[in-house]
């Protein structure tokens, strides 16, 4: 399935009631490719996001994750998704390795699997020396970190991000960013990455404006900047949906 | 040789290996819900403790009070007069089962405030099975919380005969789902902790006091013909009816139907009621 873009939309509309949230929507992510989603609050990235997990699922249209069609072939393709929800979903009773141990159950790894995975995510996250505190004692950086392992111990295809770094201080914030840039350059892992920072953005993301329900601009940031007619990303936001940026 | 030549063999040996491997990821799945479920429960010690409490003091207070202004006739599966407290052991036994299933949808409802249901609900499995799963773990808790209520209840001096404790096992197995899937699928029209307490009021009192819990459908023919009628077909008058029979080695048939068709019915309810996009999770479109 390599030669499957890791995440595939076409035509996806979805409504709440007589308003539409999300309106033919379509676009790719290729493996080892960092697209940003862009847009203003109510935009429609919530939404998005919410059908590719399948925690929505009566949308129109068509999402493939590595090749399988999410609504034929729900299982296979939740199975190649890795994601990191905008607030925490980590049980804050349980340690970081019961929490870990969890995700791995559900995704149908072995004991031997999982614990060789989740060595080496969270040596990558610098925390496996502190696997038995308890998730409620870490600050918001160390959450995170801890939940991006646990996104990445089933080896996803494509890791979801919507707005991970919300909250967290300027240090974690930056060391998020570079660890996701290198993740996809590194390990070829593809990220679709919700946002409305703009220094999230890196000058080699392949970026994706949603305004309104609507698709407003994709492609490549220079792309991008003609279509929008500007000299950086924060007027091309601007001009595309008349709202700014945050920093 | 033979049968590397073969492609229908190498196909046949391809699916029944895939079909393993499904098999072993439900059965994953489901010890690490349960495992979850027990880590929980293990934390919140005063969980355990309050669910024992509850039962002990209706027993040891309320039906050594109410043993002199209530006699009980010989009534199936009873074969002779027997005291109150023995009466309603069964009961407390349904009671425990009836905390325990809103207990853990309230831990669903703050599940969902918190997010970790999303991590249920995105995993690679079908719903029904992830939704099951969490309702057999959920029961398995009240499962031990019932013997160690029946333990002490053992040293008070009900006793019941000992093959009972085993026929209980089944009995309690079809009870907790019943309730443990009612009080899920009050959780998925619940959108807030606040809203849940409200519920728990007006489900859980009319349930216990409008049933054969504390005393016998007889004995409330004689005061109100509604009142005996509405706790006949009260799920957990049978739920409660089916753990009594099965402490004395009988068969209640018509306690067990009703209340397996009642699990039914709330537990596909309450897996309409978790599919975000029909249920109660359909929120605001943000973001």
């Amino acid at each position: 399935m390599s030669h499957k873009p890791a995440l595939d939309i076409s035509q996806l509309s979805y409504s709440f009631g007589s308003k539409t949230v999300l309106d033919r929507i379509g676009f790719r992510v290729e493996r080892g490719e960092c697209r940003m989603l862009l847009g203003p609050n109510g935009a429609g990235k919530t939404t998005l996001f919410s059908l590719v997990t399948r925690l929505y699922d009566s949308g129109q249209g068509r999402i493939e994750i590595a090749g399988f069609d999410l609504a034929r072939d729900g299982s296979k393709a939740l199975s190649r998704l890795g994601v990191v929800f905008q607030q925490t979903t980590l049980d804050l009773d349980l340690s970081i390795l019961q929490n870990l141990r969890y995700h791995a159950s559900l995704h149908g790894m072995s004991r031997k699997d999982a614990t060789r995975r989740i060595e080496d995510e969270l040596e990558r996250q610098e925390m496996f020396d502190r696997r038995n505190e308890k998730v409620r004692y870490l600050n918001g950086g160390h959450r995170r970190r801890v939940e991006i392992a646990r996104a990445l111990l089933h080896e996803p295809s494509i890791l979801l991000l919507d707005e991970p770094t919300v909250g967290l201080d300027i240090p974690s914030r930056e060391g998020i960013v570079r660890y996701m840039h290198n993740l996809c350059s590194e390990k070829g892992i593809a990220i679709l990455w919700a946002t409305h920072l703009i220094d999230e953005v890196a000058q080699d993301d392949r970026i994706t404006i949603l305004h309104e329900g609507r698709l407003v601009a994709q492609g490549d940031m220079a792309g991008v900047l003609q279509a929008a007619d500007a000299a950086d990303i924060e007027s091309a936001f601007r001009n595309l949906t008349g709202h700014g940026m945050a920093h | 040789m033979q049968q590397i030549l073969n492609p229908r063999s190498e196909t046949s040996r391809v699916t029944e290996w895939h079909i393993r491997m499904q098999l072993l990821h439900y059965l994953r799945a489901l010890n690490g819900i349960s495992e979850r479920e027990l880590l929980r429960f293990i934390r919140q010690r005063e969980r355990f403790v309050a669910a024992l409490v509850r039962p002990l003091v209706w027993l040891f207070v309320f039906a050594a009070g109410f043993r002199s202004a209530l006699g009980v006739a010989i009534i199936p599966p009873y074969e002779t007069y027997i005291l109150y407290e023995v009466y309603i052991t069964p009961g407390l036994i349904g009671m425990i089962q009836l905390f325990n299933g809103m207990q853990s949808s309230l831990s669903m409802v703050y599940d969902r405030e918190m997010g970790s249901m999303k991590t249920l609900l995105v995993s690679p499995l079908p719903r029904w099975f992830l939704l099951t799963s969490k309702l057999l773990a959920g029961n398995a808790v009240s499962i031990l919380q019932v013997y160690t209520f029946l333990l002490v209840a053992w040293f008070y001096g009900v006793r019941i005969p000992l093959e009972g404790y085993l026929w209980l096992l089944p009995a309690l197995v079809v009870s907790g789902l019943m309730l443990g899937s009612l009080g899920m699928l009050l959780s998925s029209f619940i959108k807030q902790l606040e809203n849940f307490a409200g519920v728990m009021n007006f489900v859980i009192f009319p349930m216990f006091f409008m049933s054969t819990a504390l005393y016998p459908l007889w004995k409330m023919r004689e005061s109100s013909q509604l009142l005996y009628q509405l706790a006949e077909y009260n799920p957990f008058s049978q739920a409660v009816e089916l753990v009594r029979f099965a402490l004395y080695g009988q068969f209640n048939q018509f306690a067990l139907w009703y209340t397996l068709a009642t699990l039914a019915v709330f537990l596909s309810l309450a897996i309409i009621g978790y599919n975000p996009s029909r249920g109660m999770m359909k929120r605001k479109g943000g973001g």
